[in-house]
């Protein structure tokens, strides 16, 4: 069993503790137990289980640190794993941003466990699987699914007196419905912590139906189009913004981030002023741990607020370099909404197009954050409120910045990726070329 | 927002490197990489014990892979050494065939015991799943090879090298950078020894030592000024070769167009750091290019990846057939455009051949992870679609009786799949350098190194940057320019395919992370091929104000 209970946990990491004889000793542990299985041509191609468990072990000896880990954890293994990192600490240079430890911090309790997540079986996996094969079969469509389930654990100690502990579950579930034809693609996504709140019927046919509506795509001219963004394609776009909200590459001079003559951007509006982005570990909806790796209380934190820059993530050592408190990175983000369904905003738009998600998603150019991608699985153009015909596919280059400066509507937020994101209506959304991909 | 996979180090691309979880094991000290590990005779009594159980609990196939993966990371940035990491990872992987499905189990606990239990598993989850398996697997016969073992050429392992002259290489092209006006620059090294052995129940045993070496940097120049930053990243590529490759040899570098020096099978980290910053500095005040048509010269460690985009990926046979459906995505060169025999997927000059043999590339194995041995067959042969990448449960559906050879698992405890081999456009058969190729184009550009990327979910509509791109005008190669991203479809650029330079100019481009599967796997592949030209291809500007 991977899965250890706190007070168990404490107690592997007090004994390896009681072996350190460095200047300070960090302990990491976590486990895992994962399930998944995958289907494709409307057969199961593989399913495997994987059970992992690591005991990780930092020495430091002034600046210099060694690190050392280990699978097993009885008191002859932990004695090694932390000799073999006082050994190794002791060999290494100096790393001049070495942090000391953190002392014992507040954490509050963290929602990100369910035990119905914990107890899926492969029979539920091949359940899933086959509520996606039989209904796709009855419509002469193809089903490509994947699930991946798993629970775990993850727990911080060190030799000044910190101890966190956290336990989380996780189920991520894709499918791609084609029509045997292949002229029509329709896909859905769906991530829980809770597998009780996972319908796979549901989800399914609603691939389904994308990928019937799809048939018969009709080629318009690229250009700059009036978008509605279903969440999980602006989630792409947004999770490469959120990730480049980085103070030291703000400060150094190299993000979209830094401003003309040093400085950066903090405290400026960078996007319209109904963009309000935070992130918050206890959000029922998207539960994440609230501390961070180096042990930080992860709290509520706005990131843009009415439209302003509010805060850059801090590591410590960047925090004490610029004399300010550490931020740390979070592990989800909620965007504001508004109370428009997907149908009302269609209804409200004269010209437009609807975009499912986006593929492909690169940077070209990280001082504008420009990205490149295409459209997939479903993308229909909308005359007078009404989705009027599939359209082929579209190449697009844009910046969520540019997008969120764009901004026409905020619709229903939805759950993608771990994180809350809401409809969006955009005007003037660059796509530069077609794709005959379906 | 999960990047669950990932493990993001800092600052080495544009955003950042992204290093897939399983590229790193069990952290060891690194005396413990020039540990020898198990000798081939107790691998293949524990291999026997998994292939014994397997076929005593019913299986009519079975193979098994002891793993063992050694890995050296070194990062730096400007003066300091951020990490120095050695991993292993052990175990063994067992794959069966029972009723007609494949079941595969993996262990850590390489003991008789440990070995039986995997195996058990291994053959439960193939009768379960047998229930629901609608394509019973038909596997291409293959020949037994009895005990045989294979190496990767190499001439210095990176465990003999010491950690501090690593180190201290990357320091010193470094520290060049920043005097040729770098404001930063990050450093990696990255070096991987697989130790795998193979034995199914065809007969086989075969004991393989694969090397791979990948030194590379990102070199920042700013402007704090006007609020302006450009990258420019190395010009190596990683490779299936040893510590050697860091050698800088003169007779393998190859002087390209303007100023700039290309590295064939010796590349000099120092010199090409040096030139990254002044390159960095001149792409802050570069113009801007126009958008329009243009005739492009691509640099073979720029096309290398245009290859593995557009050719090798939807040649894939699982991909054709839909087994990637969700994820990767399917193909346009589907099974009716390789029958007919008359496809042209681009000029009669494209010649583009798949080999898992090549020397130096990396994904060179004298076997693939199924124990059929290596070679290299045509994919396009004078412009028309000829054949496949598949292994040995996907030949059938092309009516072939032999596999090409392509099966990899990224590691012991991964399912091995269809993989992409190497895949690579053959030079030029008449004499042309790049400056023969130049002297003919009146309005072009030509890229060197490589940027943005992305492709479709079938691969037709595609769109690249590169590292480094400068203007042709009347024959000759003028300014440096900013900005260019061309577009095009797969079977149009190909078509587009004008005139290859010659053997001398063939050179390698690679990855280290080729993703496909899900759950997600990494291969490392090369490309090779000499600098080409296409005619009339579309550029975009993607120069933006926010």
């Amino acid at each position: 069993m991977a899965i250890f209970s706190k007070e168990e946990a404490k107690k592997i990491m007090e004994k390896a503790l009681s072996f350190s004889t460095a200047d300070s000793c960090e302990i990491n542990m976590g486990g895992s137990e994962s399930g998944n299985i995958r289907y494709a041509r409307n057969t199961v191609s593989t399913s495997g289980h994987q059970s992992n468990q690591t005991l990780v072990v930092q020495a430091s000896f002034g600046k210099k640190t060694g690190t050392a880990t280990i699978d097993e954890f009885t008191d002859a293994a932990l004695e090694r794993v932390v000799k073999r990192a006082e050994e190794l600490a002791k060999l290494s240079p100096e790393n001049p941003e070495f942090m000391e430890p953190l002392g014992p911090q507040q954490y509050a309790d963290s929602i990100t466990y369910q035990e119905s997540t914990a107890k899926i079986t492969p029979e539920y996996r091949a359940n899933v699987a086959e509520k996606s094969i039989t209904p796709a079969m009855k419509k002469e469509v193809t089903a490509a699914g994947f699930l991946d389930d798993s629970a775990g654990f993850s727990a911080l100690m060190n030799s000044k007196g910190l101890f966190a502990y956290n336990q989380s579950t996780n189920l991520d579930f894709t499918v791609t419905m084609r029509t045997n034809d292949g002229t029509g693609s329709g896909w859905v996504t769906r991530d829980y912590n809770d597998v009780n709140k996972f319908d796979a019927a549901e989800a399914s046919q609603i691939a389904i139906e994308k990928a019937l509506m799809s048939r018969e795509a009709k080629a318009i001219e690229p250009g700059k189009y009036t978008v509605i963004l279903e969440p999980a394609a602006s989630e792409d776009l947004l999770a490469n913004l959120f990730y480049s909200l980085n103070a030291r590459t703000a400060d150094e001079g190299r993000s979209f981030m830094s401003k003309e003559g040093g400085g950066t951007k903090l405290g400026q509006q960078i996007v319209d002023e109904r963009v309000n982005i935070w992130s918050d570990p206890l959000n029922p909806l998207v539960p994440s741990s609230t501390w961070n790796g180096d042990g930080l209380p992860v709290t509520k934190t706005s990131w843009i607020e009415n439209g302003v820059a509010k805060n850059l993530a801090y590591s410590r050592y960047w925090a004490e370099k610029q004399g300010v408190e550490p931020v740390p990175f979070p592990g989800n983000a909620i965007m504001d909404g508004g109370s428009a369904s997907l149908e009302d905003m269609i209804k409200d738009t004269k010209k437009g197009i609807l975009v499912t998600r986006f593929w492909y998603i690169r940077t070209v150019d990280p001082q504008t954050l420009l990205y490149t991608g295409l459209t997939r699985d479903g993308t229909f153009y909308i005359e007078n409120g009404r989705i009027k015909h599939p359209i082929k596919n579209f190449r697009f280059n844009e910046s969520p910045i540019i997008m969120l400066n764009n901004l026409e509507t905020l619709g229903q937020q939805v759950r993608v990726n771990g994180s809350l994101i809401p409809y969006m209506k955009i005007r003037d959304f660059t796509f530069t070329s077609l794709s005959d991909a379906v | 927002m999960k990047r669950r996979d990932f493990m993001q180090l800092a600052g080495l691309g544009t955003g950042a490197i992204m290093l897939p979880t399983s590229m790193w094991g069990k952290e060891i000290p690194v005396e413990a990489l020039m540990d020898p590990g198990l000798d081939v005779a107790s691998k293949k009594k524990l291999a026997d014990v998994a292939l014994n159980t397997a076929k005593s609990l019913g299986a009519t196939y079975a193979d098994t892979r002891i793993g063992r993966y050694l890995n050296q990371y070194v990062f730096t940035r400007e003066d300091k050494v951020q990490n120095v990491v050695n991993t292993e990872s052990f175990g063994m992987g067992i794959r069966v065939i029972a009723q007609g499905t494949w079941g595969f189990a993996s262990t850590n606990d390489v003991s008789p015991e440990g070995i039986k239990k995997a195996t058990e598993q291994a053959v439960a989850i193939a009768k379960a799943n047998s229930k629901i398996q609608k394509e019973p697997v038909v596997l291409a016969p293959v020949d037994s090879y009895g005990e045989v073992s294979w190496k990767t050429p190499i001439r210095k392992d990176f465990k003999d090298v010491p950690v501090s002259e690593k180190v201290d290489l990357l320091l010193k092209a470094n520290s060049a950078a920043m005097e040729n006006g770098a404001s930063f620059v990050n450093s990696a090294l990255f070096m991987v020894n697989e130790q795998k052995y193979f034995a199914s129940t065809e007969g086989s045993y075969i004991d393989q030592d694969v090397h791979r070496i990948w030194p590379t940097f990102g070199v920042t120049a700013i402007d704090q000024s006007k609020g302006k930053f450009k990258s420019r990243q190395a010009l190596s590529a990683p490779m299936g070769m040893g510590y050697e490759y860091m050698d800088g040899l003169a007779s393998e570098k190859i002087a390209g167009p303007g100023d700039l020096q290309f590295y064939r099978y010796s590349y000099d980290i120092v010199e090409d750091a040096i030139a990254a910053a002044k390159q960095a500095k001149e792409m802050l005040t570069a113009k801007s290019v126009d958008p329009g048509k243009y005739t492009m010269v691509l640099d073979p460690n720029h096309l290398g990846l245009t290859i593995h985009e557009s050719v090798g990926h939807p040649l894939e046979l699982d991909r054709v057939l839909g087994y990637e459906a969700n994820y990767a995505g399917t193909s346009f060169a589907t099974l009716d455009k390789w029958k007919s025999k008359d496809f042209e997927y681009g000029s009669k000059l494209v010649n583009i051949v798949a080999d898992k043999t090549q020397p130096h590339s990396l994904g060179a194995v004298g076997y693939d992870d199924e124990g059929v041995k290596t070679k290299k067959w045509d994919l396009i042969r004078n412009g028309v679609l000829v054949n496949y990448e598949a292994i040995r449960d996907q030949v059938h559906m092309l009516d072939q009786k032999e596999s090409h050879g392509c099966c990899y698992a990224q590691s012991w405890n991964d399912v091995q799949f269809q993989r992409m081999p190497n895949v690579s456009l053959e030079a030029g058969k008449e004499k042309c350098s790049v400056n023969d190729m130049i002297k003919d184009v009146e309005k072009g550009i030509y890229i060197a190194g490589r940027g943005s990327y992305s492709i479709d979910q079938q691969r037709y509509n595609f769109q690249f940057g590169g590292t480094v791109f400068y203007e042709i005008r009347d024959g000759k190669i003028g300014e440096m320019l900013n900005d260019v991203a061309y577009q095009s479809n797969t079977q149009e650029f190909w078509n587009s395919c004008t005139k290859i330079c010659d053997k001398d100019d063939y050179r390698m481009f690679g990855s280290f992370f080729d993703g496909k599967g899900q759950p997600s796997q990494v291969s490392a592949v090369s490309h090779g091929c000499s600098t080409t030209r296409f005619d009339n291809v579309n550029v975009i500007n993607t120069g933006r104000n926010i």
